[in-house]
């Protein structure tokens, strides 16, 4: 490995780290895609900014192009306040227009202007080590490690000082203003944290590659885990592996680093998806199954307690009477009969002692509808889990 | 501008290029009414980003570059990220925010994976393939064109044909269900033809802006109507509008990019239409506003005096405008205006209650408590 390929990737895994803090909770607050539109509206300030300090890395331009991102926060949330549109509607048009203003911009003073619309919405991760922090003389690294680096720090502290008041005031808005704990101040905190992490991350990775970075890891995490700190450790998690894995995967491809880093991104997600334990989409699918087949099983049950004549009892009434496939009628009286609720002599359908305190039980559950008839009903047998 | 219209005549190229607007503002906002009004605003946006590897994709495996392969291979990625997108929502509980922006960002950067990718090959001709992320308008020919108007064509006949289930599915999906309709087909027609729209319009303006050129003339003719068929009436006309007004500015300028002007131009008419809407516009709900309060405060003074007026025998008894001065809600004008409503008659320094005031406050009395 050659000292840019390792600055490269240590670059990488730090933004991913930065974005993946605010990320959570962006995610948690289901504002996720706020972060989609920050990372556009902050392009007429970096063009602003770019004008007076003539450099991408300076930290009055990030404040500027951050201080455009709480704007639109602002913007779209007073537009959501007058009641014309709804909230979805007032971000895609917030941002589109900046965006466009930014372009216009560019294009306008694009003979002064080294600054290109493509650099920043995709950004060029293969570069970013050649943009040197030189100091009375010496290399003291990569400008956009330093930059991030500082992010990142300042992003940590002020998760860990304020991780109580952050958790809180995200599930509970309500409860935290008793507390003392302003919804309002934290909302705005992580806003203007969230911006200053998007604009120092979009020179390195792109403005797109931030919104996958912030909210891929998050909602990958969230597929896992219910706890707040566990969420936000997997993040980071999934954040740095996808960074470095991604940058390998460009150098074999010779493609763009960030678009395989989000690629990446999204392949565990989709692994996650399909394969997470509780929450993934295969465990999910069979769960519904399950809850079919356990449903059609109580509706045999009570059809047989219901029945005292043999006609309606019988093997192959099933099919007509409640109207079900053979199939799914012969799954159903396989499963009764393993669990031996049921008995069948000559083809009449009987129902067993079990069968019957089972059924008894279910109807009493239906005709209250109260939990505390159910629980004892979920150990003592294998319906109405989860 | 006079010279603009015989340009227009004219030149093949502005006049391809405003008609492509045309029709794809027209389209845009046809369908983007129902994307506005079934909340799914943002969809627009995850599907444009989402259709760029489809873009990709069809290029890798076909190597042909003609629009119409191209646009194919973007309807089908970016319906596969719809459906995506609507998998997440309905089986995990990440909420549709999260699932938007997840795809959004994925499948554009594996989109620009695949055209870095592209790019590099040695063989490839890749040139022309990036005008789908900004859009050039400059780009379209005449076939370009001809594909967006037989699209819309299209379009309209399905919308027009399927009008009234489209309409309650919109406002009432229970109902819809109940009444026998096919409600997962309806909708998959609506998503399907937004996605249209959407990629039809990729060349044009890219897909960063494209969500904005569908959602923008739906939210200023929202403004105006609370009638369906008028909205999408009066979107499809600003967005027209704003497609060939916008053409019209990039072009009479140098180095100025269609899509975004036609975004501006867009967002200048919802910026008109929040404010000076008849109905719900800032302005007009704002001296609403004002005037209410100013009737209230007249209805306290009138109040005020009632009780006055009460404790005498002759309502109609002068009193001194004196002894209104304890009474914040009175001012000269105020008194002016009860005079012009014909409710007092002012003589001198005195004020006196007539019969038509007396009533007047009476009966604002009656209906107070009758509440």
């Amino acid at each position: 490995m050659s000292n840019p390929q390792i600055e490269i990737q240590l670059i990488a895994a730090i933004v991913a780290m930065a974005c993946a803090i605010p990320g959570v909770f962006l995610v948690l607050r289901k504002m996720a895609l706020i972060s989609d539109a920050i990372s556009h509206a902050i392009l007429p300030g970096i063009v602003i900014g770019f004008f007076i300090t003539q450099d991408l890395n300076s930290p009055l331009l990030i404040l500027l192009a951050a201080f455009t991102g709480v704007i639109t926060v602002v913007l779209v949330e007073f537009i959501q306040k007058t009641g014309l549109v709804k909230e979805d509607t007032a971000i895609g048009l917030v941002f589109p227009v900046l965006f466009s203003i930014g372009v216009i911009l560019i294009a306008k003073n694009a003979n002064d202007v080294h600054l290109d619309v493509d650099a920043v919405l995709l950004g060029e991760l293969a570069f970013a080590p050649f943009d040197r922090l030189m100091l009375g003389g010496s290399d003291w690294g990569p400008k956009s490690l330093w930059v991030m680096g500082s992010i990142l720090m300042i992003t940590i502290s002020l998760l860990l000082l304020f991780f109580k008041e952050l958790k809180v005031t995200t599930f509970d808005a309500g409860l935290s203003s008793v507390l003392g704990i302003s919804p309002v101040v934290m909302h705005y905190g992580l806003m203007s944290v969230s911006s200053i992490t998007v604009v120092g991350a979009f020179d390195a990775v792109g403005a797109i590659l931030v919104v996958a970075l912030m909210i891929a890891p998050a909602a990958t995490a969230y597929l896992l885990t219910e706890d707040l700190k566990k969420m936000i450790w997997l993040s980071l998690l999934f954040g740095v592996f996808s960074a470095i894995s991604g940058y390998w995967v460009a150098n074999i491809l010779d493609a763009s680093i960030s678009g395989s880093i989000a690629t990446t991104l999204g392949v565990i997600f989709l692994a996650v998806y399909l394969f997470a334990p509780k929450k993934g989409l295969i465990s999910v699918l069979y769960r519904q199954k399950q809850q079919r087949i356990e449903v059609s099983l109580i509706t045999f049950l009570l059809h047989l307690n219901r029945h005292e004549e043999e006609s309606e009892r019988h093997i192959n009434h099933l099919q007509e009477h409640i109207n079900w496939q053979a199939v799914r009628a012969r799954t159903v009286l396989d499963l009764a009969v393993k669990n031996n609720l049921v008995e069948i002599e000559n083809d009449i359908v009987f129902l067993t002692e079990k069968g019957l305190a089972f059924t008894e039980k279910s109807l009493e559950y239906i005709i209250n509808n109260k939990d505390e008839k159910i629980e004892p009903m979920k150990e003592d047998f294998f319906l109405f889990r989860g | 501008m006079q010279e603009y219209f015989n340009l227009l005549w004219t030149d093949y190229t502005l006049r391809t290029i405003t008609l492509g607007t045309a029709v794809l503002g027209a389209i845009c906002g046809m369908l983007g009414s129902f994307a506005v009004l079934r909340k799914e605003s943002l969809l627009g946006d995850a599907i444009s980003h989402a259709a760029l590897p489809g873009i990709a994709l069809a290029f890798l495996i076909t190597g042909a570059k003609d629009s119409g392969t191209l646009l194919l291979g973007a309807l089908v990625s970016g319906l596969i990220g719809t459906f995506w997108i609507r998998g997440i929502t309905s089986k995990t509980h990440l909420k549709s925010d999260t699932a938007l922006g997840l795809i959004l960002s994925i499948f554009f950067g594996f989109g620009m994976l695949l055209l870095t990718f592209i790019q590099k090959q040695p063989n490839a001709n890749q040139a022309g393939l990036d005008k789908y992320l900004f859009g050039q308008a400059a780009t379209l020919v005449e076939s370009d064109v001809k594909l967006m108007i037989t699209v819309t064509g299209i379009s309209l006949f399905v919308m027009l044909l399927f009008w009234k289930e489209f309409k309650i599915l919109l406002f009432d999906a229970d109902y819809t269900k109940t009444l026998g309709f096919n409600t997962k087909f309806i909708d998959v027609l609506i998503t399907f033809l937004i996605v249209l729209a959407i990629v039809l319009g990729l060349q044009t303006v890219g897909v960063v802006l494209m969500s904005a050129i569908l959602l923008a003339p739906a939210a200023a003719s929202r403004q105006w109507t609370n009638n369906l068929g008028t909205m999408v009436l009066l979107s499809a006309l600003i967005g027209a509008f704003s497609g060939v007004f916008g053409t019209a500015i990039s072009a009479s300028q140098n180095n100025l990019s269609t899509g975004p002007v036609i975004v501006l131009v867009a967002g200048a008419f919802v910026l008109f239409s929040f404010i000076f809407s008849p109905k719900r516009g800032l302005l007009f709900r704002e001296i609403r506003f004002r005037k209410n309060r100013t009737d209230l405060k007249l209805m306290k003074t009138l109040q005020f005096m009632y009780g006055i007026a009460q404790d005498h025998e002759n309502i109609s008894h002068p009193h001194a405008i004196r002894i209104l001065n304890n009474f914040q809600g009175y001012t000269r004008d105020s008194l002016k205006k009860l005079e012009h409503e014909g409710w007092i008659s002012i003589e001198g320094q005195q004020w006196a209650m007539t019969p038509k005031g007396y009533k007047q406050a009476q009966e604002m009395y009656n209906q107070q408590k009758n509440e």
